[in-house]
Parts: structure tokens; C-alpha cells; sequence
């Protein structure tokens, strides 16, 4: 070695005394993980996130109703498959009970999910699933049909039923967009419609500058237009943005899926009534109730009821899949706390 | 020692026991002792045979690409594509995969896309006389683009088993142990032996300390340098190979970042950024040092940001602290 160091005894320890402090520094997280008789890890895509953060929080309200139960919330630094794995083996290795995952890759954690698994450790995903193989369950927000119905159930209830309504989606290739209009219009044909027809269906390409191109656009068109349904939370914040614009506020409601972030100066302006989304709070609760289920020793088999305590409960259907509820519904009432939040 | 005869030269410094306390790998070793001991004391799942041997898989990987890097960095020079290599090596073995071709194959793939990346890297670096660090950004951006560009937003997941067995199994049941960490010990062995116990390893350190004197001392500082970015080449494309077979899936995003992970595990490892001084065993110790700690802190549930701001820190010391210590030496030389 060519580096020969005469340092001071003194400067040495005082070197040493510094790199222990360092590293000793956390030890209040260890100390406190052994209290609780079990221990549910969730982990996901990444921090500093306030919809996940959002997701923990309700996580915690589940791991307190069923008592005994300690959450621990962690997630990689770099949304990344390998550094994800790499937490996963931290809580494998401290043996958790059981760990709910919001995937950055379905089929890249499959392997670390069957690995947990193997070792008694049961598996769950939310929000963002892992192939059905490395998993027991995924708890989807909503379902399709769920989703669809419930934006007409929302503009019918601002509209009282009547009046020309258009939709605002995203491109004409998105998968879940498409199902989602496909799911609106089987809600449609239900008679108490028939005075609120679908006059036209247009595409923003989820672009903030074409969406409102394309709102302008619809409310030239269609002279007695009255709502408008936005199943993309892209195409309802630029959608409300022309509507207030325009001074159509009044005139002209806006409904569909958005952020209560983004969709705060619209609410409380009167270009949306109310528009919907999944509620992070209740779905990290409803995932932290079924895991403590699964713990508990309820089956995950199709077919079979899961709890979600106050949620209600919720049936295990194809490849594991299961469905929390409708979308959460956010209106003048609520939209100032929620926009806080996510 | 006054018995020696008075025009006797030593070919190398009288050995004292300060000296060998006061080394960097010294410091090392007291830092890996810390770091086992600190955290067996602070929770109960980190000296367990199986948790340490998972924990390995996680920066093996890594620690493989070090090795060449410490050579490229000993020589003054800098591979910031090996990231971008183990994504295109990884895409290769991927496409192999989806092609149904068998686990050899599949692996010289990853391999032969490695060598090529690190051809191409020497060749531009030899020719135009640009400094590494601009020639392979440039390469970083081109690999990452290409294999961007042909996955998109898609996955290539079709593995044979025999391949994910590789690194899905342990290479040795008993104790257990992960291809990837005997590959990495197996190629340290290697590499310390060449850096250290051979004629070109001397070259490496003159090249290092001076490339312009160690041109004109007949050294072939060009075909060395090529060689290097070859090998680092490969050892990228080695672990895409075992990245590949461990998560069994392929993305354009896959092993972001990587590059200067690596290139902390070598500057922790003693070597000096402006050439000439380092060694294989500090490297070792350091991809230890920081693969534990890293562990630790995971076992312990700190957030991964806070692992990041605590790594910093111990890096910063350790590059401040010689420097910081030779300074006091000189001034109290001077008074």
C-alpha cells in the first residue's frame, strides 16, 4: 500500500467515536419493532409520496383496530424493481408476518413474493399488483364497472336527469378508458336516463393544452351541452380550467376521475359538482384488514369473503383478484381536506 | 536498526506494525467490524446464515462491475456507461429468452453484448484523446437510448428455468451461497492478483501516477487502457447476466443508477480519484462495508433516503478524513 497515514491517536478515536454515532444513529427503529405481536410491512412504489403516505395512514388506523398488530411503512429510494426486491429481503429476513406491496413490476417481484411466501410470510398487492403467481390476493380500488357507473351516477345527480352530456377522455387507445366509457354506457341505458343523452365523445390524449382545446371545442358544438364526463384526471382539470375560462361556470358541470389537489379551485369555483376517486385513507385500511384476515387464517381461494372492517368485506374472484368498492366521491364538502392529502 | 550494513537498500519500507494499523484497509476492517457489530447488537435477524447470504445478492452484482472500475480509476480513468451496459447486456439476454434459446446461450449473449460495449467504449477513448468521463456519458445516453428505444414500455420475461435457477437457487446449499458472491470473490481473487502481483498491475500504478512518464518509459499506456474498458465491459455485461436471471424480467429502466453506486464501492475502497493509488483487498472490504450497512439500515426499516444521506456521509468521510489528517501532520511538522 502505497497511502501511509501517521494520524494522532486522539484524531483516530474521535474518527471512529464519529463513524459509530453514524451508524448507531437509527437504533430507535430496531428497538421498537420487536413490541407488537405481529407485523404487517407496507411497501410501496416510493416515498415522499402523499398518496401513499395517505394509503399508510389508513394502514395504521387498520393495524390499531386489530390490535396487537404494528405497520411498518417503507419503500426504495428509486421506484425500481431491484431496489424494491432489496427492501423486500430486509423484511423477509426480519421475519414480518405478512407484506402488501404496490408492485413497480408485476413479473419482477414474483420471484422475492414466492421466496416470502415459501417462508410463511403471506403476500398481498394493492394499488399496483404483482402477477398472480407471488402473490395471494390483489385488492383492486375499483372495478370497472364500478368506476363507470358511478361518473354517471354523479353528473345525473348534478344535472337532476336532464340535459346534453359529452365525454372528455383520454386516447382513443387507452385501455382502461375505454372500458371505463364501455362500463358508462351499459349505466346509460337505464331508463331513468333518457332525458340526459351522450351527444358526443371526444380525446384529449390525456395533453392538458388538447384536452381544453377539445372543451372548447365541445361546448361550440353542442350549444345545450350541460355536462361533461372526464374519466382521466388530466382531461377534468383542464376540462374545469376552460369551463371557468370560458365563464360557463354554471352553465357547463364537469364529473369524472381527478385529484382533490388538482380539483380544489374547480369545486369550490362551481365548474365541478362532484367528481370521483378511489380514497388512499380507506385503501390502505381495506388492504391492512384483509392482510390481518389472511393472518388470522381466512381463506384467498375464488370465492371466498374477505373483511375490510368498516368498509364492509369483499369476495376473491379469477387469479386472486378482489375489488374494495365504489369510488369515494369528493364534493364541496370534503375537497379542502382531501386536497391536503393527494 | 543499526546492524544493517550502511549502503544497504531496502526494496521495500522496514515493516512496522504502525504502518500496517494505520493502512486504509486497516480502517476498513475496524469499520466492517463495526458495522457486524453494531448491528448483531441492534437487532436479532442480521447474523443469521441465510439473511446474510440473501443480503449478498443484492450488491454483488455491483461489487463484480467495481473490480474493473477500481482498475479504470487507478488509471485515472472513469466508466460511467457500465449501468447502461448491464440494461443492453440484459435487453440481449432478454431477447435470447424470448427467442427460446437455451441458458448458454443465453448467458454468452449477456456476456458478448458486454464485450462489445466495452470494445466500443476503448476504442473511442484510445482514438479521439477525449478523458473517459466525456466518452462515456456519451456511450451511457447511446446504450440506455437503445435499449429505451427497442423495449419501450415493454417487458421481455420468457426465461428458461435452468437460467433463473442461476441466480433464483443458492450456488452451494451448505453453507448457502449465491453464484454472484463466489463470481465476485472468485474474480477479486483474480484481480487482486493481477493488480498486485504481476508486471502489468506495476503498469497500471505507473500509468496512474504519471501517464505521460510511464509512456516514455516504453509502457503501451494506450493498448492498456483498452484493455481495461474491455473488461469493464464485460464484467457489465456479466452482471446483466446474473441481474437478468435474479428478477427474471427486463426493463429499459433496469439497474438505474448503478454507476455510481459502483464508483462509491471503489472510492470507499481507498482508491484515489486522481490515479495511481488502491487496492483490490480495500475494494473487497468497502463492497462489505457498504453492503452490510446498507442491510443493516433495511433490517432496521430507516427509509431508503435516509440509508442514502447516512452512505454520503460515510463516503465524505472518508475521503475528507486522510486529507484532513495530513494537514494537521504538516502543520505540526512546521511548528
Amino acid at each position: 500500500m502505497t497511502r501511509i497515514l501517521h494520524p494522532t491517536r486522539r484524531q483516530l478515536t474521535g474518527a471512529m467515536a464519529l463513524g459509530a454515532a453514524g451508524l448507531t444513529l437509527p437504533l430507535g427503529f430496531g428497538r421498537r419493532a420487536r413490541a407488537a405481536d405481529r407485523r404487517i410491512a407496507m411497501i410501496v412504489k416510493n416515498l415522499g409520496n402523499s398518496y401513499f403516505d395517505a394509503c399508510a395512514s389508513g394502514g395504521a388506523e387498520a393495524a390499531a383496530e386489530l390490535g396487537g398488530t404494528e405497520l411498518i411503512y417503507t419503500a426504495s429510494t428509486k421506484p425500481t424493481a431491484e431496489d424494491q426486491i432489496a427492501v423486500i429481503d430486509s423484511l423477509i429476513a426480519q421475519r414480518v408476518d405478512g407484506i402488501i406491496v404496490s408492485a413497480n413490476d408485476a413479473n419482477a417481484l414474483v420471484p422475492v413474493g414466492k421466496k416470502a411466501m415459501q417462508r410463511g410470510i403471506k403476500v398481498m398487492s394493492f394499488d399496483s399488483a404483482i402477477a398472480p403467481e407471488g402473490r395471494l390476493v390483489h385488492l383492486s380500488a375499483s372495478s370497472t364497472d364500478l368506476i363507470g357507473a358511478k361518473q354517471v351516477q354523479m353528473i345525473a345527480k348534478t344535472l337532476n336527469n336532464e340535459g346534453e352530456v359529452a365525454i372528455l377522455s383520454a386516447a382513443s387507445t387507452m385501455t382502461n378508458q375505454n372500458a371505463w366509457i364501455e362500463a358508462m354506457k351499459v349505466e346509460w341505458a337505464k331508463p331513468e336516463y333518457a332525458n340526459m343523452p351522450l351527444v358526443a365523445t371526444v380525446y384529449g390524449d390525456d395533453q392538458d393544452d388538447k384536452s381544453y382545446r377539445e372543451m372548447q371545442a365541445l361546448v361550440k358544438a353542442h350549444p345545450n351541452l350541460k355536462g361533461v364526463i372526464s374519466p382521466t384526471t388530466i382531461g377534468i382539470r383542464a376540462g374545469a380550467k376552460a369551463i371557468m375560462d370560458e365563464g360557463l361556470v354554471g352553465q357547463v358541470y364537469i364529473t369524472g376521475l381527478g385529484l382533490p389537489s388538482e380539483m380544489e379551485a374547480a369545486v369550490l369555483a362551481g365548474a365541478c359538482d362532484s367528481f370521483a376517486i378511489w380514497n388512499p385513507v380507506d385503501y390502505g385500511y381495506a388492504a391492512t384488514m384483509i392482510m390481518g384476515a389472511i393472518l388470522d387464517g381466512a381463506g384467498t381461494a375464488e370465492g371466498d369473503t374477505l373483511p375490510m372492517g368498516r368498509i364492509g368485506e369483499t369476495v376473491v374472484g379469477a387469479e386472486g383478484e378482489a375489488v374494495m368498492g365504489e369510488p369515494f366521491v369528493f364534493d364541496k364538502t370534503n375537497i379542502e381536506e382531501y386536497a391536503q392529502i393527494f | 536498526m543499526p546492524d544493517s550494513p550502511r549502503y544497504t537498500v531496502a526494496d521495500r519500507p522496514p515493516f512496522r506494525l504502525a504502518d500496517l494499523l494505520l493502512r486504509w484497509e486497516s480502517i476498513l476492517v475496524v469499520l466492517l467490524a463495526l458495522v457486524f457489530a453494531v448491528n448483531a447488537w441492534a437487532t436479532p435477524w442480521f447474523l443469521d446464515i441465510y439473511n446474510l447470504a440473501d443480503a449478498t445478492y443484492n450488491f454483488s452484482e455491483k461489487a463484480i462491475i467495481a473490480l474493473a472500475m477500481a482498475l479504470l480509476i487507478l488509471t485515472r480513468e472513469i466508466d460511467l456507461s457500465v449501468a447502461a451496459i448491464v440494461a443492453l447486456a440484459a435487453l440481449g439476454v432478454g431477447a435470447a429468452g424470448a427467442l427460446g434459446q437455451p441458458t448458454p446461450v443465453l448467458v454468452l449473449t449477456g456476456l458478448g453484448i458486454g464485450l462489445l460495449c466495452g470494445l466500443c467504449n476503448g476504442v473511442l477513448v484510445t482514438r479521439f484523446g477525449v478523458h473517459s468521463i466525456v466518452i462515456t456519458i456519451g456511450t451511457m445516453s447511446l446504450y440506455r437510448g437503445i435499449a429505451q428505444v427497442s423495449l419501450g414500455d415493454q417487458a421481455l420475461t420468457a426465461f428458461p428455468q435452468p437460467f433463473l435457477d442461476l441466480q433464483q437457487t443458492y450456488f452451494l446449499a451448505d453453507p448457502p451461497t449465491p453464484l454472484s458472491f463466489v463470481l465476485f470473490l472468485a474474480l477479486a481473487v483474480v484481480f487482486g492478483i493481477v493488480l498486485h502481483l504481476t508486471a502489468t498491475g506495476r503498469r497500471l500504478f505507473a500509468i496512474g501516477a504519471n501517464p505521460v512518464a510511464a509512456r516514455f518509459s516504453g509502457i503501451r499506456v494506450d493498448r492498456i487502457r483498452f484493455l481495461l474498458f474491455t473488461v469493464s465491459g464485460l464484467m457489465a455485461g456479466l452482471a446483466g447476466v446474473l441481474l437478468t436471471a435474479r428478477i427474471g424480467v427486463v426493463r429499459p429502466n433496469i439497474a438505474l443508477g448503478w454507476e455510481l453506486d459502483v464508483v462509491t464501492m471503489v472510492i470507499l475502497g481507498g482508491v484515489a480519484i486522481s490515479g495511481g493509488i488502491g487496492s483490490i483487498p480495500g475494494v473487497v472490504l468497502a463492497v462489505l462495508v457498504l453492503g452490510f450497512a446498507t442491510f443493516g439500515l433495511t433490517l432496521l426499516n430507516v427509509p431508503g433516503i435516509v440509508i442514502n444521506v447516512l452512505l454520503g456521509c460515510l463516503l465524505i468521510g472518508s475521503i475528507a478524513l486522510p486529507i484532513l489528517i495530513r494537514r494537521a501532520m504538516r502543520r505540526r511538522r512546521s511548528t
